[in-house]
């Protein structure tokens, strides 16, 4: 199917079990430990093994020599296995560094090798046996370092083209003549997805035949790169996900485990499997790259933005590409006058890649702190100076609309909600006993993506209804909500549709990643379910245009036929992958919101606590507000790590991330995190797809950090912008009336 | 049931015991097991590889996460810190032994109800940390945020959140399983 006109009324708009809350289908396997994710596979491929992978103790330069013969000789050992006897290795299109390094190293941790052996703990001190004769190279691993001379990244696929600036009127004259400007420069660290379940994979060969049980978000992928590694043809690998715990993007790809896996497997000719230890997996796996971003805003002194500049600067691997932090700029505000581009910077730290919300979240980060400084320098309510600048149009490209935008009423419901109206504009000077009070606000954007998406869709003779797709549920819950679209058309319960996920003898569906997931996937499952409904229709000889499927039976005029009936000569099976046309490029889609944040200050110590957080969301239908809303609660705190805590500490001496496990890399716990409030407007959005539907997933993240930031710089008054905002960077600011506070305190206390 | 992926039964292939392994003998969710293990071995890894009782997860074999998080001896231990061998003789209770899918534990069915998780990887620890940490207040053992040691304990909000915070939800599910534990609290 191909949806290139916006939907009319369909069978989803009944709205009977789709945008109802629903329990996750896969909840009680969930909470019992019944839920078997890659690791946990004793269920197949009996006789497995053990691997243990060993990764390089340097960032940059080659090995020597790799010294195996103790670790192979150790009790309980079957393999080892270096670059020097893995055989001829390609690289998946989607890695930037290979997964086994040798003689070569990409960066620190990169997997040197893979030990085999009848337990855990023997594979594990085998691999502590292993002596690698490292020679270090020069690498760069500074990013302030490098970002004067990094080149402009061009977007354009033909890299024969010089890289410009996106360029809108003539954003220096602008500047120059606007009578109120900002010039501010941001930046936000390398974050880490710290994922709770760690790269895991069980590989089994069978002759030519490859089986992995692994955890994957993109399972076309991981098939495609798996192969195209270990050179073996598609059709012989098997690829199999179906519970995935976590990814925020960190599984996205075909990583080492897998690889290690497999490799280990054929070397001991057993079935392997491989955990990545948690220390492993900050500097063997991808990561956020940090940016550093200079933002120019100038506006007339009535609030209008007359010109924006952003200017983001990251870095990568050879051949990586940048933090697309700008992406927002070129949609989010309007303003004639507009200079925007990202530079990229070659950095020999482990390899840089998509996490959740790539580009928006960490560019949000930085506009969003912008937007309300300029709103300071204005005068202006920081709700309202958005409101001012929010446009209809895409600002490059005037005429061309949103395909629905509801900005504004984000803010202003949001505003409401929050009691917004109670801030004191004024900084550092709301007090609660000893805590400093503030409010904050940012707006929330992500762009709506749909991916090709397919699936197959069987009513058997039972009546039950099957999706077979290879979706994956990252916790996302698309288990539950393709559950509801298949029971929405086909006029079934929703316990009599199976669902089955995450394998690649299933049609290639969007897979989970950009929000595109729910979308996506359950688009193809709409597409495939017309094909049934039509096959369905087709033998109970009735026009499948006019017939309703309803309450397990199909109506056509005065005939109703109970569905079981339609199969009684065998089970009816439909295939059909959702295409997109170009409604997209017709109109810009996107998702809106606003975050909310309350946060008390610590005038003693500096200690940030965030007390209130709401989410006002306008992204389509919501399929399954139960489950959607968890989608953004777990986003805003993902958002409050990125604003008090998370960051990936460099160190630029030998060029790896020092901080790489949950101690050392803070993310947030119960006791940081409020009750949230989410609230979805009501929209269905018929030129996205005939779901109506958009991400949700991401825009979640989008502009919580800055919400956050600006609550506590209007406690404060002191402005951080350099994330995570840590007490460390502000103690000393914190302003002298709260000082002159803080001594009255502890004299009254000693008294 | 609508998820076709849940296995109906292991493949059993008990791998022999390596050499200069150690004997142990524990109890675990009311069955008693007699095994063999390599002195290394983990009682995390004891359930997860030897005993196939795979709910208990590893988040990072280091303490630092809480996803392993089982109750041996009435008390809640992070498995992962703690040598199988040290277990003889000992009571434990995992996920499994909290109840199943057709018979879920009060709080299982609160997470479900209050969709108290979204990847599901760190839930059994989150669910066999709050069935302690109610048993916790209920027995009156304070907590950093406890304002009067002496006083009975009420399981408020900041007391749960508190409590709970050995227990990381990177799905940041964490509004969600405070709801959920404090219905069962107040049940
Ligand atoms: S696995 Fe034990 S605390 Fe993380
Ligand atoms: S549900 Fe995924 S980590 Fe808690």
């Amino acid at each position: 199917m191909k949806f290139d006109t916006p939907a009319g009324i369909n069978p989803i708009d009944r709205m009977k079990v789709v945008g109802v809350a629903h329990d996750r289908v896969d909840g009680k396997f969930k909470t019992t430990g019944m839920a078997p994710y890659a690791y946990e596979r004793h269920d197949v491929a009996p006789g497995q093994l053990y691997g243990f992978i060993l990764g390089s103790a340097i960032a940059k330069g080659h090995i020597a020599a790799i010294h195996t013969t103790h670790a192979e000789s150790a009790p309980g050992v079957r393999a080892v296995v270096t670059y020097a006897n893995a055989g001829k290795l390609g690289k998946g299109s989607k890695n930037t560094a290979n997964l086994l390094a040798g003689p070569e190293i990409e960066h620190y941790h990169q997997a040197v090798a893979i030990v085999v052996a009848d337990t855990f703990e023997a594979a594990r001190s085998a691999a502590a046996l292993i002596d690698v004769d490292y020679v270090r190279g020069t690498g760069h691993f500074d990013l302030a370092a490098a970002a004067p001379t990094a080149p402009l990244h061009s977007e354009d696929k033909d890299k024969s083209k010089p890289a410009v600036l996106d360029r809108v009127g003539d954003f220096e004259a602008a500047f120059a003549a606007a009578p109120v400007t900002l010039d501010a420069t941001y930046t936000t660290p390398d974050e880490a997805h710290a994922m709770m379940e760690p790269f895991a994979t069980v590989a089994s060969w069978s002759g030519d035949k490859l089986t992995v049980w692994t955890s994957n978000q993109m399972i076309a992928w991981a098939h495609d790169d798996l192969a195209q590694t270990l050179g073996i043809a598609k059709e012989n690998l098997r690829v199999n996900s179906p519970f995935i715990g976590g990814g925020f993007g960190g599984k996205l790809f075909l990583r080492a485990d897998a690889v290690m896996a497999a490799l280990g497997a054929k070397a001991a000719g057993r079935p392997v499997k491989v955990a990545m230890t948690r220390p492993m997996m900050f500097n063997n796996s991808t990561h956020r790259p940090a940016t550093i971003q200079r933002i120019r805003l100038g506006a007339t002194r009535g609030g209008k933005l007359t010109s924006i500049s952003h200017i983001s600067t990251s870095g990568n691997l050879p051949d990586g590409s940048p933090e697309t932090a700008t992406a927002q700029t070129k949609l989010l505000y309007a303003a004639p006058n507009r200079l925007i581009g990202t530079r990229l910077a070659v950095l020999d730290l482990p390899e840089g890649n998509a996490m959740r919300a790539p580009g928006e979240a960490s560019g949000l980060m930085a506009l969003e702190i912008a937007m309300d400084e300029m709103a300071e320098k204005l005068g202006m309510d920081p709700v309202e100076f958005r409101i001012v600048n929010d446009t209809q149009e895409d600002p490059e490209k005037p005429g061309r609309l949103f395909s629905q935008r509801q900005l504004i009423r984000c803010l202003r419901d949001g505003a409401a909600r929050f009691d917004w109206s109670a801030r004191n504009p004024r900084p550092g000077n709301t007090r609660d006993g000893d805590q400093l009070i503030g409010l904050g606000v940012a707006t929330a954007f992500r762009n709506n993506l749909n991916v090709t998406s397919g699936a197959r869709v069987r009513l058997g003779h039972d009546g039950v209804v099957t999706v077979e797709t290879d979706m994956t549920d990252i916790g996302t819950g698309s288990y539950t909500i393709i559950a509801q679209t298949a029971a929405e058309m086909m006029g079934v319960p929703l316990d009599r549709v199976v669902v089955r996920l995450g394998d690649s003898s299933f049609p290639v569906s969007a897979g989970s990643g950009g929000q595109f997931g729910a979308g996506s996937s359950t688009s193809g499952v709409y597409a495939a379910c017309v094909k049934l409904r039509e096959a369905i229709a087709q033998n109970l000889g009735v026009n499948s245009a006019d017939a309703v499927f309803e309450d397990g039976h199909v109506r056509s005029g005065n005939r109703r036929v109970a569905l079981a009936d339609a199969v009684r000569g065998g089970e009816i099976v439909a295939e059909d992958t959702m295409h997109w046309g170009d409604l997209d490029k017709e109109y810009q889609q996107s998702t809106f919101g606003a975050h909310f944040v309350e946060v008390a200050v610590d005038a003693f110590t500096g200690e940030i606590r965030v007390r209130r957080m709401l989410a006002v969301c306008a992204a389509g239908r919501v399929l399954n507000p139960k489950t959607a809303r968890s989608q953004v609660i777990g986003a805003m705190t993902m958002g409050v790590g990125g604003a008090l805590m998370e960051e990936l500490a460099v160190d630029t001496r030998f060029g790896f991330f020092v901080n790489h496990d949950l101690a050392g890399y803070e993310v947030p716990v119960h006791a940081d995190i409020p009750h949230q409030e989410v609230i979805f407007l009501d929209e269905a959005d018929d030129k996205v797809s005939p779901m109506k539907a958009k991400g949700i997933g991401e825009l979640g993240l989008c502009g919580v950090a800055a919400a956050v930031a600006n609550a506590v710089y209007n406690a404060t008054g002191v402005r951080v912008r350099d994330y995570p905002i840590t007490l460390d960077k502000h103690l000393e600011k914190l302003p002298a009336l709260i000082q002159a506070l803080t001594i009255r305190n502890v004299c009254e206390k000693a008294k | 049931m609508t998820v076709a992926a849940i296995p109906t039964k292991s493949v059993r292939a008990a791998p022999s015991p390596p050499p200069g392994a150690m004997p142990l003998a524990l109890t675990i969710n009311g069955e008693h097991h007699r095994v063999e293990v390599d002195p290394r071995t983990t009682l995390l890894d004891l359930l997860r590889d030897h005993l196939r009782l795979t709910g208990t997860k590893k988040g990072c074999d280091h303490g630092q996460c809480g996803a392993c998080t089982v109750i041996a001896g009435g008390k809640r231990i992070n498995a992962c810190l703690s040598l199988a061998l040290q277990h003889d003789g000992d009571k434990v209770t995992t996920i499994e032994g909290l109840g199943t899918p057709d018979r879920l534990h009060p709080l299982q069915a609160a997470f479900v109800k209050h969709d108290g998780f979204q990847c599901g990887y760190c839930t059994p620890g989150q669910i066999c940390s709050a069935v302690a940490v109610l048993g916790e207040i209920k027995a009156g053992i304070p907590s950093h945020v406890s304002a009067d040691l002496t006083a009975p304990m009420r399981a408020t909000n900041a007391e749960v959140r508190e409590r709970m915070s050995g227990n990381i939800c990177r799905c940041g599910a964490y509004s969600n399983i405070a709801e959920a534990i404090a219905e069962v609290a107040a049940a």
